[in-house]
């Protein structure tokens, strides 16, 4: 039976109607491509009435596929596929060509707009007739969900799913959940303590029945697709059962190791070889770090073993792998800190009384390793000035490019802790003070009003080499002062560098794991930077907090719920459409080469040993079509794209090609060469 | 030839994440750019299988253009650099076919670079309208071996892959 192919050009007002003559190519279409039974041009084809008029088309003229040139196929494919639908067409019998975006909006001569788009009517209706109807598949989902990282954001995407009545499981690579915010003694621009707000979340998720918390490990390995994820955790060997543990700390008191803490007190203080991070810490169970530990290196000790009340130390203890089915993931993997020493000339790292805002942060909190007090690294000399400066490795093309959107925030909050804590001069060095959230421009204000210098300009250098007498055995900055226009001196006590927010080291092949790409920043890509913040192109993973960019609290929280809530929905929701573009193999064409296996990144193909060929696993292949393109034996065809589509495609974008003559526009059909009639066998 | 100034027909393969949006993304923006290079979208320039390359020049297309998202940033992880490799193999097979390597294009543009994309296809419509029209079913057709050299041509190719480590 002969195809009878709808065609309909939308003006979408002057948009496309004040470039490309749409009654023309209307018309020259429902003239000269084969199999076209209508062909009209309508002002909006969007519109409730347009799509009514396809409806009443495919019903009354009995249409077998349809063909709509109009906006971008991003835009309103899923409107037309419906419209297909409603009126008992397969929804992938439908094409669209983009005429506007495409076309109109980038072109001005309305003859050569028209003679493309003509063009591209007939790619579509070529195309179309080689379409199939393929039927969509719907899957479960899985109502668990996965949320890596558990820092603010991870921690309110967690709370928000689990109050919702869904099962979650946290990921957690340190011993105790938290995150930074743990680290910081106030938050800006309110001066809550982080403490006071984040520690009852912690504990709420360390008791909440519907959440099953991961700490001290790492997922490794993801495989299966939205919906349906199966997910593979490594639990790092604690050295303590849990079960056993009642978290009474004998243990952590008792070990004779004590231990520089790089990671919770940014090497400010000590921990324990056995230690929790710190006192709140959720769960309460300690690890023992045995890289430090006295018995994991000398064999003798064992004193938290004999101590602990309730057995619960096992030396023997091995990693665990825990394979879990999810059906969304959350990934809130978090920022790190700028490592200050790369930039040479402020002598971090060198210099003693340079320190990094996360050494400050600990510094600053009562429970950190001064108890609260602003001190010099002696220790116990309060510092009379202190220098806080601004975008250390931000906004700097040698590091990186990017702001980090805390730091301004996170200096004033110094400045105020410092005026508040001691007697000392403060001076903020800045290129540009960024405080653009509610409450943030009132804060710096503030600081204005409580004493902190402003300098405006980025400081040279960090050095010892005193000139006069005044800057005897203090730090001197070497700085340019941009408001005053002259190179200026400042001799302090202390200086603070406000280091960048940084991807975490292992985001990139973290993300990979995940189906997730990193931008050139090395954050997580979003599916639309402001349309879709937490969604990723792979459906199913979602991102928060400061892995998708750097933000702060409240923008972390906010995404953390945003992300919950979306997983909700598809939870809700309970099956998730799966598009029926993939990959299918012709067991009898297959050579058994397997060259298409190495091809795909998903591990989509597997090679059946018995029968020597090799299957897509359609649920894992995402239909990229590049195990098609490497089939030598042409075995493999992409639904939806497949060579037949494809070739019918060029044949028809190149209708007014001729051979070698000069090249003109389309012509009606008589005068041309190879009108998309039937294709050629290629 | 006539005076007039040569126009070719060029024929873009552009993947559905990052190059088909930065062509939308230059429409929304209204930068204009030349109207000689017509657009299909496929999934993943991974899917681009050189013979569809050579089907557009055996169709008369004068220059293709095939668009992918940048390196590291493939929607489907890595097959971008699929797409790579085969460009290069298949620029060898078109030199040694006489076809100027120029009238090829690979490019990579990403969501977000719809100038960088509008100001890519006026540099290659530029550069083939200086090669002029490739003219090649009709130097083909006469003899009516089109089709079976260009399948010949594309199993080269496959095998060519083949060999790759």
């Amino acid at each position: 039976m002969p195809e009878k192919i709808g065609v309909y050009i939308c003006h979408c007002g002057s948009n496309i109607a004040g470039t490309v003559d749409v009654q023309e190519v209307a018309r020259w279409a429902g003239a000269n491509l084969k199999g076209v039974a209508v062909s009209r041009d309508y002002k909006f084809m969007c519109s409730s009435l347009g799509q009514q008029m396809i409806e009443e088309d495919i019903r009354s003229q009995g249409l077998t596929r349809v063909v709509v040139a109009a906006c971008s196929p991003h835009l309103h494919e899923k409107t037309f596929r419906r419209v297909c639908e409603n009126a008992g067409l397969n929804p992938y019998l439908l094409q669209m060509t983009n005429v506007r975006e495409h076309v109109s909006w980038v072109h001005t001569d309305k003859q050569a707009a028209t003679a493309k788009a003509k063009a591209l009517v007939a790619a579509a209706v070529g195309r179309v007739a080689q379409q199939e109807s393929l039927e969509r598949t719907y899957v479960e989902v899985n109502p668990a969900t996965l949320v890596v990282g558990g820092g603010i954001a991870g921690l309110q995407a967690t709370l928000e799913l689990a109050d919702a009545g869904y099962p979650v499981y946290l990921v957690e690579r340190e011993p105790s959940i938290g995150g930074h915010m743990a680290q910081f003694d106030k938050t800006f621009p309110t001066l809550d303590c982080a403490a006071c707000i984040l520690t009852p979340k912690m504990s709420e998720v360390g008791q909440h029945d519907k959440v099953t918390l991961l700490t001290y490990s790492e997922l490794e390995e993801v495989s299966g697709s939205v919906g349906n994820f199966k997910v593979k955790i490594r639990q790092r060997a604690r050295m303590v059962d849990a079960a056993k543990c009642t978290g009474c700390g004998i243990c952590i008191e008792k070990c004779p190791r004590k231990v520089r803490d790089d990671q919770f007190e940014a090497g400010m203080g000590f921990r324990k070889a056995i230690y929790t991070p710190f006192p709140q810490a959720v769960p309460r169970i300690p690890v023992i770090d045995t890289a430090n530990c006295t018995f994991f290196r000398t064999g003798k000790c064992q004193i938290c073993a004999k101590l602990c009340p309730t057995e619960a130390v096992d030396y023997q203890q091995q990693d665990e792998i825990v394979e879990l089915e999810v059906g969304n993931i959350i990934l809130a993997t978090g920022w790190k800190q700028f490592d200050c020493s790369r930039v040479g000339s402020y002598g971090y790292g060198r210099l003693p009384n340079v320190f990094s805002a996360l050494e400050f942060e600990r510094m600053c909190n009562a429970a950190g390793p001064t108890n609260g007090k602003i001190v010099l690294r002696d220790g116990k000399t309060e510092p009379k000035s202190v220098a806080i400066i601004h975008c250390v490795g931000s906004r700097d093309v040698n590091y990186n490019a990017h702001c980090s959107a805390i730091c301004c925030m996170a200096a004033l909050k110094f400045g105020h802790l410092v005026i508040e804590k001691t007697q000392a001069e403060v001076y903020s060095f800045y290129i540009d003070m960024r405080t653009n959230q509610k409450g943030y421009e009132e804060f710096y204000q503030r600081l204005g009003e409580e004493g902190m210098q402003f300098i405006r300009g980025k400081v040279a250098e960090v050095s010892q080499a005193a000139g006069p007498a005044e800057e005897a055995g203090k730090l001197v900055l070497q700085f340019d002062d941009t408001l005053l226009g002259r190179q200026r001196r400042l001799p302090v006590d202390m200086v603070v560098l406000m280091g960048a927010l940084e991807p975490q080291a292992d985001a990139k092949e973290f993300g990979l794991r995940c189906g997730l790409s990193c931008g050139a920043a090395g954050w997580y890509i979003e599916r639309h930077p402001k349309l879709d913040p937490v969604a990723t192109m792979t459906d199913g993973v979602f991102v928060a907090g400061a892995c998708q960019g750097p933000k702060d609290i409240p923008a972390s929280v906010a995404q953390g719920a945003a992300a919950a809530a979306r997983v909700a929905g598809m939870i809700s929701k309970g099956t998730v459409m799966i598009e029926p573009v993939v990959a299918a193999i012709d067991e009898e064409e297959c050579s058994g080469c397997r060259i298409c296996n190495t091809m795909c990144p998903y591990n989509a193909i597997e090679f059946d040993e018995e029968k020597e060929v090799s299957r897509v696993t359609t649920a894992l292949c995402k239909g990229c079509g590049t195990c098609v393109a490497a089939c030598p034996a042409g075995a493999i065809t992409a639904a939806h794209f497949n060579n037949q589509q494809i070739f019918a495609e060029i044949e028809g974008v190149l209708c007014d090609a001729t051979n070698g003559e000069t090249a003109s526009e389309p012509r009606d059909a008589g005068t041309e060469r190879s009108l998309v009639v039937g294709l050629s066998s290629l | 030839m006539p005076d007039e100034i040569f126009e070719p027909k060029i024929v873009g393969f552009c993947c559905n994440w990052c190059s088909y949006r930065a062509a939308d993304l230059a429409g929304t923006a209204r930068i204009k750019y030349a109207p000689n290079v017509r657009i299909l979208r496929v999934m993943c320039s991974g899917r681009v299988d050189p013979s569809f390359v050579l089907k557009a020049l055996a169709s008369g297309a004068d220059g293709v253009l095939v668009a992918g998202c940048h390196p590291g940033e493939c929607h489907y992880i890595e097959q971008n650099y699929k797409a790579m490799r085969r460009y290069h193999l298949l620029k060898h097979t078109l030199a040694g076919l006489g076809v100027e390597p120029d009238r090829v294009r690979l490019l990579w543009a990403s969501a977000a670079e719809g100038q960088q994309f509008a100001e890519a296809i006026d540099k290659l419509v530029e550069d083939v309208r200086k090669l002029g029209p490739l003219r090649w079913p009709g130097n083909w057709a006469e003899d009516g071996h089109r089709q079976e050299a260009i399948a010949a041509i594309a199993k080269e190719h496959q095998e060519a892959i083949e060999v790759l480590p």
